[in-house]
This record gives structure tokens, C-alpha cells and sequence, in this order.
């Protein structure tokens, strides 16, 4: 009997610690997908960031190292420089991007490192239990917005995948969900692309990667899946913002 | 290899720093430590070195993280305030027992203080500055020459300890110019770094680089075992210089800027007869202690000399026998501030027995 599905090399056959209705597990396994495709397992370098995301190195089978909240793309920038022939890709939450980091992935992308970035918004906080995050949506109720996000105190959510591709040194944004066969479908090849202009050497990529979190938001798995279909792609649309070099 | 060079301290670490094999510098402009990134974005690449102004101390510092944790040697230099930045990087560093070095010309605070001379930023660099408890190593160079040696020495002390390395010196070192000779690298026997991750290669061991240590005991674990390595550190690495104080009645005891003043003033207390002699930390990380016990078995009283209210006074009191009678004369850091030999002179006086 021929095997047609098994496990991504990449990966570690260990038990996650995601929960039930996670969208983490999916999107690990199209990134690790892109690396078996690839054939750089043996020449990619994790950048674990801080969240739920810090756990990397226990699911991923390639070297990795674990940055403070935020600087996940300045880590990035120096294990690159210093090894140039390697492939480095960082996977952040939003509010370890799109707030604490600010800074350092506006830098990165700015000067153009040869790195692919994997940035998971799921509107909120989840390691530290649903606080509001930097993308949270207009209304959306968290632990520190009970009244729902208030813009006029909040500011609105940040569209990290267009805000980047207006950069010069951005090469590829896109953003892309896991909601759907279809949608994971299209989230693998537009993976694989980002990680294709790393192996081409053809410069810095951004990949917004729309996840649920179920349990900080307080809805079962299928709920959590129909809210990011009604309520969150409306306002982050699935789209390829840049692709510079139309790989 | 002994012809003399006249450079400016910053200039000397800039290029002691090629000379031990810098390969990634990541920095951010600031006074008085500005001439260290200039210098490094002129020559560094010209040796296949990476050089990258970055937007901030805290991109700077998480740079040479990551160039660190793939086996390069990295450094970032900077100056109060840009240091105070770094702090949240040293500790993330510390925690992966990653080697780096990093450079304090330090200017006064806090806050934004001003760019004169000061040496107030002694506890931030020897009781590790940020959060978490660690230490990490650091040499106070007295001397331009010093600051080409001591910035080498710092590469291969991280290296070798696994622990972050601080050049800590003022802007009256790190802008004045004297003549040095500028050695070439020392040998010296370190092991390879096969904890730096590089790839995982089939057969290989995954290498993670982290501070996160959530195992029972593994937290616990990693306190002593780093607790430990500081006593091998005190042991084998501690550096100091002593000037006549063989039949010294008063030590007077100082570091970096302030230690070149009062050598002056040692000198003008020996031609009045007095019996004085001068201690000069090296590292202050580790602090020599056990030779300033040594000294306090037969003299029994210093003066302790500083450009703060008294920081380092601290670690010369735990060090001492409990009998010795330690003075301290400070000028907390201010333009105009520096003090002159003939000031420490009349301090010496004042407190000789």
C-alpha cells in the first residue's frame, strides 16, 4: 500500500500544546511543508518569538533560537548577516509584532534581510489569556477592552500585510487563513512562495497568516472558524499585496 | 610588531575588535562612544565584516543575539542612556549563556545626564543591570593601550565563560588619544562553539538557543551551575594593578579615568614622604577581592576615589579585612566635576595616619 499523507520531516512526532481549535498546529505544519519542499531542513534557522509561538524548537526539527517579545526579526537580522547561506525565518503573534515589535519588523523589512516572516494574527493575546491585541477588532470584548475596542481610545486594528508591502525593501506580503480546505490550500502555496524568494535569494517576505483562538475567545472550534470567515476577513482581506519578483 | 600607533580609546576598540575577529557590529549613534561605529562602518567591511547602523540599542542589542547564536563574534557599544536599552538584550543573553561584548563610555545621568566623564554606571554593570539575577564580566581599561588589550581579552573571556563582556570606560578614555602598540591577537585555547545553531544536520543534536526553562529544578539548575562559574571567574580571571604598595600606610583605590588621576597624586604624596599606594581594579566583574584582603592584612587604611557619591566603595568594603578603615572622596559626575591630583592629594593627606 502506497503512503500518501504522512508528517512533514520538520516536524517532531510530539503531542502540541495548543488548544483545542488552534489554528497554530495548521499553520506549523504548512511552514514545515514548505521547508520539506524546499529540501532546507538542514539549512533553515527557527526565530522563536514570545507567546504561544515560543515553543518552536519543541515542534520544529531544525535549529532555533528563542528572542525577547518582539525582536524576533532583529534576532533574525544577525543570524542572518552571520550566516548568510542559511535560511532564517521568524513566527510571531500580533502582539509580539504588531505592538512590542513595531520597531524591529518595520527595520527589517525596511533594509530588505533575506528572511520570510510568519506572522499569526489571531486578535488577541492568547499565552497570556486574552488580553486586546495591536489587530484586535472595532468591538471586539477582551480581559482589557470589556466594553468592546473603543478606536477612539484604542486606535484602529493594524493591516500589518499592507502597512509592510508599501515598504521598498518588502519583496512579498500577503495574507492568507486556514479556515477552509480551500483556504489552506491557497495559505500553502502563498507559504511556499515566501519562502521560495529566501531560497532565490530574492529578498525580505511577510506572510499574515489569520488564525482562531477558540478559547480566548470564548466559542467552541466551529464558532471560532465562522467568526474569522464573518468577521475578521472582511476587515484583513485575503490578498497577495507584493509580489516584486511575480515568483 | 611594536611600532606605536596614536589613537583615541574609542578608535582602540574599534580596532582591537577586528584584530579578535569581529565579524557582526550592531550599533546606534551616541556621545561620547560615536567615533566606535564610525570607525567599525568604514573598516569592518573591508575584513567581510558585517556593519549595521541600527534604529534602536534594542535592535541593536537582540543583532548581536542572533549573530552570537549562530557563532559570530558580535559586538554593540554604546552610552548611558543606549545601555539602559540593552539591558532587556544582556539579560535575554545572559539567560542563553551567549558570549557578545559590549562597550559603556559612559556619560553622566541619569536620564539624559550630560556627556562628561562619570562612573555612576558602575552597579548597572556589575550586578548585571537587568532583570532576572546574573552577572556579567567587566574590564575597566585606565589606558588607551588598555582598551586595545582589554577589548580583545573581553572577546575571549565571553567566549570562554559563555557570558556577556562589558569594556566599561568614560569619555575621558574613550576620547583621548595616546600612543599604543596595537598587538596582534593573543592564542588563546577556546573550545568550539557547538552549542551555536547552524542547520541541523541529519544525526545531529537540534541546538536551541534560550532563557526559557520551564523543567522542575531546571531553573534552579541553571542559577548554581552560573553561580559557580562566577567563582571559577573570580579565580582565574581577576585583574588588577598595584603601584607601591608594598609599604603603603594608605591605599588609595580607584578605577579607569579616576585611577590615572590619583596615580598623579600617589606619585606627589611619595616625593612629600608619605607612604601611599595605589589599587586599580581591572575587572569589576570579576572584582579582585581576595588581593584587597590581601592588602588589608597589613595596611589598614584606604581612600577610596570615585566620579559618583560612591558605588564601587562597596565591593572594596566586602572585600577588606573587617578591621580596615575605608574614606571615600567623590565627585558625582558634572561638567567640571573631574578631579585634579592636587585635590586627591590634599584627600590623602587628610586621611593619612
Amino acid at each position: 500500500m502506497n503512503q500518501v499523507f504522512s508528517r512533514p520531516i520538520s516536524l517532531k512526532d510530539v503531542q502540541t500544546h495548543f488548544c483545542p481549535g488552534c489554528q497554530h498546529g495548521a499553520i506549523h505544519r504548512l511552514v514545515a511543508e514548505a521547508i520539506d519542499d524546499f529540501g532546507i531542513r538542514e539549512r533553515t534557522i527557527g526565530i522563536a518569538s514570545v507567546g504561544c509561538s515560543v515553543f518552536l524548537y519543541s515542534y520544529f526539527d531544525v535549529d532555533v533560537v528563542e528572542s525577547p517579545h518582539g525582536r524576533a526579526p532583529a534576532v533574525a537580522t544577525g543570524t542572518k548577516r552571520a550566516r548568510p547561506d542559511r535560511i532564517v525565518f521568524t513566527y510571531q503573534g500580533d502582539g509580539d509584532l504588531a505592538a512590542i515589535g513595531t520597531s524591529e519588523i518595520i527595520h527589517a523589512a525596511n533594509r530588505g534581510e533575506a528572511i520570510t516572516v510568519i506572522f499569526v494574527n489571531n486578535t488577541t493575546y492568547g499565552m497570556t489569556g486574552g488580553q486586546m491585541a495591536p489587530t484586535t477588532l472595532p468591538g471586539q470584548k477582551t480581559s482589557t477592552s470589556p466594553e468592546g475596542r473603543d478606536i477612539s481610545n484604542d486606535g484602529a486594528p493594524f493591516k500589518m500585510a499592507e502597512l509592510l508591502s508599501n515598504l521598498d525593501g518588502v519583496a512579498f506580503s500577503a495574507r492568507v487563513a486556514v479556515n477552509s480546505p480551500k483556504n489552506v490550500l491557497q495559505a500553502k502555496k502563498i507559504i511556499n512562495t515566501a519562502f521560495r524568494y529566501q531560497v532565490e535569494g530574492k529578498g525580505f517576505a511577510f506572510i499574515e497568516v489569520l488564525s482562531a483562538c477558540p478559547t480566548n475567545w470564548g466559542m467552541n472550534s466551529l464558532q471560532a472558524n465562522q467568526r474569522l470567515t464573518d468577521e475578521m476577513i472582511p476587515y484583513f482581506p485575503l490578498n497577495v499585496y507584493k509580489n516584486k519578483g511575480n515568483l | 610588531m611594536s611600532e606605536k600607533i596614536f589613537v583615541k580609546g574609542n578608535e582602540a576598540v574599534a580596532m582591537a575588535a577586528i584584530e579578535a575577529g569581529l565579524r557582526c557590529y550592531f550599533g546606534y549613534p551616541i556621545t561620547p562612544q560615536s567615533d566606535i561605529p564610525e570607525y567599525l562602518a568604514r573598516e569592518l567591511p573591508k575584513t567581510g565584516g558585517t556593519f549595521i547602523q541600527v534604529e534602536s540599542e534594542i535592535g541593536a542589542i537582540n543583532m548581536v543575539l542572533g549573530a552570537s547564536a549562530a557563532g559570530a563574534r558580535a559586538m554593540t557599544s554604546s552610552s548611558g542612556p543606549g545601555i539602559s536599552l540593552k539591558q532587556e538584550g544582556i539579560s535575554y543573553m545572559a539567560g542563553s549563556e551567549l558570549p557578545g561584548v559590549i562597550v559603556d563610555i559612559m556619560r553622566q545621568g541619569p536620564g539624559l545626564g550630560g556627556i562628561d566623564a562619570s562612573q555612576a554606571d558602575y552597579w548597572q554593570a556589575t550586578r548585571g543591570g537587568g532583570h532576572g539575577g546574573y552577572r556579567i564580566i567587566v574590564l575597566a581599561p585606565a589606558s588607551v593601550q588598555e582598551m586595545y588589550d582589554l577589548t580583545m581579552r573581553a572577546f575571549d573571556l565571553s567566549d570562554l565563560y559563555r557570558i556577556p563582556a562589558m569594556v566599561l570606560a568614560d569619555s575621558v578614555i574613550g576620547q583621548m588619544k595616546e600612543s599604543i602598540v596595537a598587538n596582534p591577537r593573543p592564542e588563546v585555547d577556546l573550545p568550539a562553539k557547538e552549542w551555536a545553531v547552524r542547520g541541523r544536520r541529519e544525526g545531529e543534536p537540534q541546538n536551541v538557543v534560550k532563557s526559557l526553562k520551564l523543567g522542575d529544578g531546571e531553573m534552579e539548575a541553571f542559577h548554581w551551575a552560573m553561580h559557580d562559574r562566577y567563582k571559577v571567574l573570580a579565580d582565574r580571571e581577576s585583574l588588577w594593578e598595584e603601584i607601591q604598595t608594598g609599604d603603603a600606610e594608605l591605599i588609595v583605590t580607584a578605577f579607569g579615568s579616576t585611577a590615572r588621576i590619583s596615580r598623579t597624586a600617589v606619585d606627589m604624596a611619595r616625593e612629600a614622604g608619605l607612604k601611599v599606594g595605589l589599587m586599580r581594579p581591572i575587572t569589576l566583574f570579576p572584582f579582585p577581592s581576595h588581593a584587597y584582603l590581601a592588602l588589608s592584612q597589613r595596611c589598614k587604611r584606604f581612600l577610596d576615589i570615585e566620579l559618583s557619591t560612591g558605588q564601587m566603595i562597596d565591593d572594596v568594603r566586602l572585600s577588606v579585612a573587617r578591621d580596615t578603615e575605608v574614606s571615600f572622596y567623590g565627585r558625582p559626575p558634572g561638567a567640571g566635576s573631574l578631579p585634579t591630583p592636587e585635590e586627591i592629594f590634599q584627600q590623602i593627606r587628610k586621611v593619612y595616619p
